[in-house]
C-alpha cells in the first residue's frame, strides 16, 4: 500500500462571520443617486410609502468595502473542498463542467434575458432549448421534453402532478390513488408522490437485488396510478424484468415513470420509450455536464410520450417555418411546477456539453464509467473490511457498486462516517453512503464516472485502504477525524434542540448571548 | 525525432486513451467493455445507432456555434426593458458574479461539515442576513422559486392548523398562482388544499378587507398576502390582515421581495407567521427566468420549525473548544431523512444562488438597501407621473406602489400588444401585458422601474409611448 | 446509576444454558465460542460509556455477569452479590435485575439474547427502562440496539438526560420445543433516535409516530356493525389504544361497535364469534424483530379461524422494523396442519403509515 499520500491540509482562515466584520459607514456598493429632476417631481422617497409601512430602522447588515466582501467570500471558497479534491459522490455523477458553458451563459444573450420578453426577441435561446429537446428525444425515444423542474426531485414531483392530470382527464383520479416505487428508488420518488396526494407502496428488494415481479403484481390494482422507478439502481444492479413490469403496470391502467438518475452508465444503450415507459427524467446537472452549484440551480428534464404531451406544464417551445414559439398549454395541462421556462442557462450548458460529446462521446463516457467502476470494484474488494452488497450476484455492476464497511465496524468500531471524516484529511471529497433506508450496514457508494483518471481513482483507493488500515491500528485516530480540515467534528447536540439551534445570527445571539 | 502518435482523446475524459482502457480491462479481467454490460438483456438495448447532431469537440468550433445561435437573442442590456412581473432587472454587482463562478462553490455536490465549512458558513450568512431584512429568526435554505415557497408555506399552514382552505389574493401573479395551484393538489386526493381567492378593492388595489372577513373562518388554514402586490401596490393594511387571520386561528403568510425591505416594513414587524418571497433580486441575473429562487422564513418557534420542508443550516460548536461549525438541523424531517414521511420533499434547489445572495447582501449593507429602495420609489413614481401625462394613458393606482405600476392604455384605442410591438422596434421592451390575465383592468400593462433605469431612460420611454400611442 | 448485566453464555446455544436446565449445554456453548461474543460486546459498550462519561458508577452483577467487564472497561463498579454458585442461570439474571431495580438504577443495560431479555422482563417488568446489547444469534425481541456501538451511544445519552422518552417494546422468545416465537410482553426501552449514528433501518421513533397516526386513521374508519379481530403485539395494541380500549396485548381481542366484545379469546371462542357475527376483519401486527406474523404467541388464530376470516386481513408494521428484515419475508407458523395453501401465504400488503405501505412475501 502506498505511503505516498498527499500532505494535504485544508485552508484555515478562521474566517469570522460576515456579520461580525466591517465598520460603521463602510460601503460595499453605491446605488445610483436619484436625479434632481426626479426628486423635484416626486418629492422625498419616504412620502411615497404609505403610513405605517415604512421601515423604522435599517436592517442590521454588515458594513464592508467591496474588496473586503470579495476577500471574505474567497476565503470561504477556500475553506470549501468543493470537488477540488477527488469527488466520487455516488448517484451524482461527478464530471467535468466545461468552462465554455460558464463563459457562454454569462453573456447577456442568456444572463440578461427576461422570461416575459416577446418570443421574437428570444429566438437564439429558444433554438437551443428546442435543439436540446431533440437531443433528449433521440436519447430516450420520448416525444417531448420540458425543463421547468428545478432538479430531479422536482421532475419526480412534476410526474406526480402529470399523473394526477392524466387520471383526472379520464375521470379516474378519485379511484387511482396509489403510486408504486421500490426501496431502492431515490427518496424523492415516494416523497413527491406523497406530497402530490398519492398513497405510496414501496416494494422491498428481494434476493435478486430488486423486487420480484410477484411483489409488483400483488401491489397492482385498479387503484394503481403510476410506477416510479430507477434502473439500474444505485447499487449498479439492473432489473432485467423491467419490460414485464411496465407491461403489468400498463395492464393495470397506471403510468410508468423512469427516473434516469443513473443514466450515465447506460447512455446510448437504453432508451426509456423502447422499454415501454410513458415518461422519464434526466438530470442535466448530473449526466449532461452541468455544474451542480452545490445543490442547484439544476434541471430535471422531463420527457413523455405524445399521448401525455397535453398534460405537460407550459409554456412549450415549438418550431415552425417562421421560427421558435412559446406556446401555452390547454386546460388539461398541469399548469406550472415552477415559474417560467426553467433554468435556461443550465439547458444552454447541457446543450454545449452534448455537442462537445456527440453520440460517440456519450457512448465512450458510458463505457468508461462502467469500466472504471469495475476497475475500482476489483481493487476495493481486496481492502480488508470492505464488502459489497448482494455479493452473491456475480454479474458485473454498472456505473456504481454499493459497498459495506460493516465488517470493519464490527472489528474496529470505526464506521463509514468515521472513514469519510478521515478521508477528507487526504484531500478526498466526501463519499456518498446510501439513501435511507440502508440496505447494507455502513454503506458507501463511489461512482467513478468518466472524468477522473486511473491515477485519481488509484489515489482515492489508496486513501481508503490507508484509512481502513488506520482503523485496525489506531481506531481512535479515525474516530476523532478529521485532523487536517477547516474545523473538527461537529458537536451536533445543539442541532435538534429548539433552545439552542439557530438558523440565523439573530437567533444565535438571542439564545447564546455570551457565546458571540 | 519521431513525432508522438496522434491522439484523438476527448479533452473531458482522462481514460479516453487506448492505454487507459487496456489497463483497466486487464485489471477487471475482461476483453472488451461490452462484457461489462452483461446485466442488460439484449432486447432492452437500442437496436440502431443513436443519431445526434455532429460532435463539436474543438472548443473553437463549439464556441463559434454557440455564440452564433445565441446571437439571435435580444437582451435587456442592449434594449431598454420595463418588464418585471416575477423576475426583475436589478443591478448585479461584479463581485456576485466572481464568487458565483468560484469552482469550489460552482461544481460540487456535498462534503462533510468540516470539508464544506466555507460553504456552510456562506449559507448561514445567507439565512442570517435575510433574517435581518425580514426581521425573522428562522430562515431555511432556499427553494426553487417564490411560487414554490408559497406552495410549501400554505402546506405548512395546513399541517399546523389541521385545516384545508387557504385564502390568496385574486390579483396574484398568474404564473405564481399556477405553481401554488399545483402544490394544493387535486380535490380527488387526500391532503388537498382548497384555494379561495380574495378580491382586491378596485379603487386602491389593496386587499378587500370586507371580502377577506367574509371568507375567513374555521376552515381557513392560512391567509396569503403579498406586499407589494403583483400589481405593485404596497399593502398598507398588513397588520390588520394579520390580526384578522390570527383571530380566525389561521396562519398569516406574507409574500415579499427582500429588495424592498430597506424602505418597507419587514414581515416580522407586521405580524407575519411565515414569510416567503424571491431571492432572484439579491444579486442574481434574470437568466431568462432561470434566476428565480425562493425562501421560507418564520418566527423561531418549534411548531413552525418542525414543518419546514427545506434543509436548514444551524450554527453549532465542534469538538474543539471555542471552534464554531455549521450543521444541518431538523434533517430528519426532510425527505432525505424520512422518504415519503418527510415534510413535502427536498432535493436540488438553488443553493449556489444562496451564496450569491449572501455576497449581495454583504455588499449592500444597511445603507445600500435603504438607498436602493428610495431610488426605486422615486424613479418608479417619476415614471408613473410622466406616463400619465400622455393622452389616453392612465396609471391605475398612481400612489402607494413600489417599483411596479399598472398602466392602462384603453384610452388610446390601442392594444397593449400593438404598443409593445412598436416599442420593440424602438429598442424598448414594454411592461408585461395584463390584458389577458386581468381583462377588467382594460388594455393594461405592468411597468417596472428599478435603480437601473435613469431619468433619461424613463424620458425615452415616455417619448416612445407618445409616438406609438398617438 | 447504570445497571449492568451480562449473560456470559448468550449466543449460540446459550439460551438453553440460561434457563439453567443443563449446565452441560453452557459448557458446550463456551466451547463453541459464545462466551467471548457477549463478554466482548459488553466490554465494547462499557468502554464506550467510560469514554463518553468518565467516572460513571455502575451497579453490576457479580463477576463475569457484569462486574468483571465493567471494571476492565475502567468504570467504577458496585457489585450485586450472587447467591448461587457454578454456571450462571436464569435465576441469577432475574435476581440481579430485581436487585438493580430495587437500588434505583436509571437504566438496566443487559448483554444477551432473547432469553436474557425474557428474564429481565420477568424480573422488572416496566418498572425500569432496559436496553439490550445484541449478542444472541437471532434476536426476536425488539429491545435490542442494532449494534453494540448504538447501544453505547444510546445508553450514554440516556444517562446524561434520564428524562428522555421511553417506549414499549416487545419481548419475544422462541419456544425451544416447537421453534415458534412466543410473545412474553413488553419492556420499556429508551427511545432516542441517534442522529449521528443512524440505524440500518431508520428510526424506531419514526415508526411509533407513523403507526399511531395510522391506527388513529384505521380506528376512525371501522364500520359499526362489523366484527374486528385484533391480534397480539404492541403494534395492534396501538389500534386498541386509538379506539380507547384496553386490550390483552398477548392475546386475540374482538371489537364491535367501538366496544371490546372479547378479550384474550381462545380458538373456540373465536370460532363461536365468527359463526354468530358473520364476516370479520383481522388486524395483525408483525411481532418482535424477526418478521413473525403468527406463531405460538397467537395460536388461537388457527388455520380454521383464518379460513373463516378470509381475505380481509390488515397487516401493520413499522417501516424500519420491516426494512431490517433480511430477506424481506414474513413468517406464519400455524399450530395445526393448514393443508395445502397456508392461509395468508403469498405476497401481502403491509401498512406502515397513513398513505404508506409495502408488499411482503408471507412464507407458509
Amino acid at each position: 500500500m502506498s505511503e505516498q499520500l498527499r500532505r494535504y491540509h485544508a485552508a484555515v482562515w478562521d474566517e469570522p462571520l460576515v456579520m461580525e466584520m466591517g465598520a460603521p459607514g463602510r460601503r460595499g456598493t453605491r446605488i445610483p443617486d436619484t436625479e434632481p429632476g426626479i426628486a423635484q417631481t416626486v418629492g422625498p422617497a419616504e412620502d411615497l410609502v404609505p403610513r405605517g409601512m415604512r421601515r423604522a430602522a435599517p436592517p442590521a447588515l454588515p458594513e464592508l468595502t467591496e474588496p473586503e466582501v470579495q476577500r471574505h467570500y474567497l476565503h470561504l471558497s477556500q475553506q470549501t473542498m468543493g470537488m477540488m479534491g477527488i469527488s466520487l459522490f455516488g448517484t451524482c455523477t461527478m464530471k467535468y463542467n466545461p468552462q465554455l458553458g460558464e463563459q457562454v451563459v454569462a453573456r447577456p444573450e442568456v444572463a440578461e434575458v427576461h422570461p416575459h420578453q416577446h418570443e421574437s426577441t428570444m429566438q437564439g435561446l429558444l433554438q437551443v432549448v428546442h435543439d436540446f429537446d431533440l437531443v433528449l428525444r433521440e436519447l430516450s425515444g420520448m416525444d417531448r421534453f420540458v425543463f421547468q423542474a428545478g432538479g430531479g426531485a422536482d421532475a419526480a414531483y412534476l410526474h406526480a402532478c402529470l399523473t394526477r392530470a392524466y387520471h383526472a382527464s379520464r375521470g379516474e383520479l378519485g379511484q387511482r390513488t396509489e403510486i408504486i416505487t421500490t426501496a431502492q428508488a431515490h427518496p424523492c420518488n415516494p416523497a413527491t408522490a406523497a406530497a402530490a396526494g398519492f398513497d405510496v407502496i414501496t416494494l422491498p428488494l428481494e434476493g435478486d437485488g430488486y423486487p420480484s415481479v410477484a411483489a409488483l403484481e400483488a401491489a397492482l390494482s385498479d387503484r394503481t396510478a403510476a410506477l416510479m422507478v430507477n434502473n439500474p439502481d444505485d447499487m449498479g444492479i439492473y432489473n432485467p424484468h423491467i419490460k414485464r413490469w411496465v407491461e403489468l403496470v400498463h395492464e393495470a391502467g397506471g403510468l410508468c415513470f423512469y427516473d434516469h438518475a443513473n443514466f450515465n452508465g447506460v447512455m446510448t444503450r437504453i432508451r426509456a420509450a423502447d422499454l415501454g415507459f410513458d415518461a422519464c427524467m434526466f438530470m442535466l446537472h448530473k449526466t449532461f455536464g452541468v455544474a451542480k452549484g452545490g445543490g442547484g440551480p439544476a434541471v430535471g428534464a422531463y420527457g413523455c410520450t405524445a399521448e401525455l404531451e397535453r398534460f405537460l406544464p407550459g409554456p412549450l417551445v415549438t418550431r415552425d417555418e417562421e421560427g421558435y414559439h412559446l406556446v401555452e398549454q390547454g386546460p388539461e395541462g398541469v399548469g406550472r411546477v415552477r415559474e417560467f421556462l426553467g433554468n435556461v442557462p443550465q439547458v444552454v450548458r447541457a446543450y454545449a456539453w452534448a455537442r462537445a460529446m456527440g453520440a460517440a462521446g456519450m457512448r465512450e463516457a458510458a463505457d468508461i464509467s462502467v469500466l472504471a467502476n469495475n476497475y475500482m470494484e476489483q481493487r476495493l474488494l481486496r481492502i480488508p473490511g470492505v464488502t459489497k452488497s448482494q455479493p452473491h450476484l456475480t454479474e458485473r455492476r454498472l456505473e456504481m457498486t454499493r459497498y459495506s464497511l460493516g465488517e470493519l465496524t464490527e472489528r474496529t468500531g470505526v464506521t463509514a462516517h468515521d472513514v469519510q471524516n478521515r478521508m477528507v484529511d487526504f484531500g478526498i471529497d466526501a463519499f456518498w453512503l446510501s439513501h435511507e433506508p440502508w440496505i447494507v450496514p455502513e454503506p458507501f457508494t463511489p461512482e467513478a464516472g468518466e472524468m477522473w483518471s486511473k491515477e485519481d481513482l488509484d489515489y482515492w483507493m489508496d486513501v481508503l485502504a490507508h484509512v481502513c488500515d488506520e482503523a485496525h491500528r489506531d481506531p481512535d485516530l479515525v474516530r476523532t477525524a478529521p485532523h487536517r480540515q477547516v474545523i473538527g467534528q461537529l458537536d451536533g447536540s445543539a442541532l435538534d434542540d429548539p433552545e439552542r439551534w439557530a438558523t440565523t445570527w439573530r437567533a444565535h445571539r438571542r439564545k447564546r448571548p455570551a457565546a458571540g | 525525432m519521431q513525432s508522438p502518435q496522434k491522439s484523438r482523446a476527448h479533452p473531458y475524459m482522462a481514460s479516453s486513451t487506448d492505454d487507459a482502457r487496456a489497463q483497466m480491462l486487464a485489471a477487471v479481467g475482461a476483453r472488451e467493455v461490452e462484457e461489462l454490460f452483461e446485466q442488460i438483456p439484449g432486447d432492452h438495448r437500442v437496436s440502431r445507432g443513436i443519431s445526434l447532431p455532429p460532435q463539436l469537440v474543438a472548443e473553437a468550433d463549439l464556441r463559434r456555434h454557440l455564440t452564433e445561435v445565441l446571437g439571435r437573442t435580444r437582451s435587456c442590456e442592449e434594449n431598454l426593458s420595463f418588464l418585471g412581473a416575477g423576475c426583475w432587472q436589478h443591478h448585479v454587482p461584479a463581485v456576485c458574479d466572481e464568487i458565483g463562478r468560484r469552482a469550489e462553490f460552482l461544481t460540487p455536490v456535498w462534503g462533510t461539515p468540516s470539508s464544506d465549512q466555507g460553504r456552510m458558513q456562506a449559507w448561514f450568512e445567507f439565512t442570517s442576513q435575510l433574517g435581518e431584512l425580514l426581521a425573522l429568526d428562522f430562515v431555511g435554505l432556499p427553494v426553487y422559486s417564490w411560487g414554490c415557497a408559497a406552495g410549501h408555506a400554505l402546506r405548512m399552514a395546513a399541517r399546523l392548523t389541521g385545516r384545508e382552505e387557504v385564502l390568496v389574493p385574486r390579483g396574484m401573479d398568474p404564473e405564481r398562482l399556477a405553481v401554488v395551484r399545483s402544490y394544493c393538489g387535486s380535490p380527488e386526493l387526500e391532503r388537498h388544499l382548497r384555494l379561495v381567492p380574495v378580491e382586491h378593492d378596485p379603487a386602491t388595489g389593496r386587499l378587500d378587507l370586507a371580502d377577506l372577513r367574509g371568507k375567513l373562518g374555521g376552515r381557513t388554514a392560512a391567509v396569503y398576502v403579498e406586499t407589494p402586490t403583483y400589481l405593485g401596490v404596497v399593502e398598507s393594511d398588513m397588520a390588520e390582515i394579520a390580526a384578522l387571520a390570527r383571530a380566525a386561528g389561521a396562519e398569516t403568510i406574507m409574500g415579499v421581495d427582500p429588495i424592498s425591505l430597506g424602505v418597507l416594513a419587514p414581515p416580522g414587524e407586521l405580524g407575519a407567521d411565515i414569510a416567503v418571497g424571491t431571492t432572484q433580486t439579491l444579486g442574481v441575473h434574470m437568466n431568462a427566468g432561470g434566476g428565480v429562487g425562493g425562501f421560507i422564513a418564520s418566527r423561531d418557534e418549534e411548531r413552525y420549525a418542525r414543518e419546514f420542508p427545506t434543509l436548514n443550516v444551524s450554527i453549532c460548536d465542534t469538538v474543539v473548544p471555542g471552534q464554531r461549525g455549521f450543521g444541518m438541523t431538523l434533517f430528519e424531517q426532510s425527505s432525505y431523512g424520512a422518504r415519503e414521511g418527510g415534510k413535502d420533499w427536498t432535493g436540488n434547489s438553488v443553493y449556489l444562488w444562496a451564496v450569491v445572495n449572501a455576497v449581495y447582501m454583504s455588499l449592500m449593507g444597511p445603507q445600500g438597501f435603504v438607498e436602493l429602495g428610495e431610488t426605486v420609489l422615486q424613479r418608479s413614481h417619476y415614471a408613473a407621473r410622466r406616463i400619465t401625462e400622455l393622452p389616453g394613458v392612465e396609471v391605475r393606482w398612481p400612489q402607494g406602489f413600489f417599483r411596479e405600476f399598472v398602466v392602462d392604455f384603453s384610452g388610446t384605442g390601442r392594444r397593449v400588444a400593438e404598443i409593445d410591438a412598436a416599442l420593440r422596434d424602438r429598442g424598448i421592451f414594454g411592461g408585461k401585458d395584463l390584458s389577458q390575465d386581468f381583462p377588467e383592468l382594460g388594455e393594461a400593462a405592468l411597468y417596472c422601474v428599478t435603480e437601473v433605469h435613469t431619468q433619461t431612460d424613463v424620458d425615452r420611454l415616455v417619448e416612445a409611448l407618445r409616438e406609438v400611442t398617438a | 446509576m447504570l445497571g449492568v448485566l451480562v449473560n456470559p453464555v448468550a449466543g449460540m446455544g446459550g439460551r438453553v444454558a440460561l434457563h439453567g436446565t443443563d449446565g452441560v449445554w453452557a459448557d458446550r456453548a463456551r466451547e463453541r465460542g459464545a462466551v467471548p461474543r457477549a463478554a466482548r460486546r459488553a466490554g465494547q459498550v462499557l468502554a464506550q460509556i467510560a469514554r463518553s462519561a468518565p467516572g460513571t458508577t455502575v451497579l453490576a452483577a457479580a463477576g463475569e455477569m457484569g462486574a468483571d467487564p465493567a471494571r476492565a472497561a475502567g468504570l467504577t463498579v458496585e457489585e450485586v452479590p450472587r447467591a448461587g454458585t457454578g454456571p450462571t442461570t436464569a435465576r441469577d439474571t432475574q435476581e440481579a435485575a430485581r436487585c438493580m431495580r430495587d437500588q434505583g438504577v436509571e437504566l438496566l443495560l443487559f448483554a444477551g439474547g432473547d432469553g436474557t431479555a425474557r428474564d429481565v422482563l420477568a424480573a422488572v417488568g416496566t418498572d425500569v427502562p432496559v436496553l439490550g446489547v445484541p449478542c444472541g444469534v437471532k434476536m426476536h425481541s425488539a429491545v435490542f440496539a442494532t449494534t453494540p456501538r448504538a447501544a453505547g451511544a444510546l445508553a450514554a445519552r440516556f444517562l446524561a438526560a434520564p428524562g428522555l422518552p421511553v417506549a414499549e417494546r416487545e419481548v419475544v422468545d422462541v419456544d425451544p420445543l416447537s421453534g415458534s416465537p412466543v410473545l412474553h410482553g413488553s419492556a420499556l426501552v429508551p427511545h432516542a433516535a441517534d442522529r449521528l449514528q443512524r440505524s440500518k433501518a431508520g428510526s424506531a421513533q419514526d415508526d411509533d409516530a407513523a403507526l399511531d397516526a395510522l391506527c388513529r386513521q384505521l380506528a376512525g374508519s371501522l364500520e359499526p356493525d362489523r366484527l374486528y379481530l385484533v391480534g397480539p403485539g404492541t403494534t395492534t395494541g396501538r389500534l386498541l389504544r386509538a379506539l380507547g380500549l384496553d386490550g390483552s396485548l398477548r392475546g386475540v381481542d374482538a371489537v364491535r361497535g367501538g366496544r371490546l366484545v372479547g378479550r384474550d379469546l381462545t380458538e373456540r371462542e373465536l370460532l363461536g364469534l365468527l359463526a354468530a357475527r358473520g364476516p370479520a376483519s383481522l388486524f395483525l401486527g408483525v411481532v418482535g424483530g424477526q418478521g413473525f406474523l403468527l406463531g405460538r404467541g397467537n395460536q388461537q388464530l388457527s388455520a380454521e379461524v383464518l379460513r373463516l376470516v378470509g381475505d380481509d386481513v390488515v397487516i401493520l408494521a413499522g417501516a424500519s422494523k420491516l426494512a431490517a428484515l433480511d430477506p424481506p419475508v414474513l413468517h406464519v407458523d400455524l399450530d395445526d396442519d393448514a393443508g395445502p395453501g397456508t392461509p395468508l401465504a403469498g405476497y401481502r400488503r403491509v401498512l406502515t403509515a397513513p398513505g404508506t405501505s409495502t408488499v411482503l412475501r408471507v412464507a407458509g
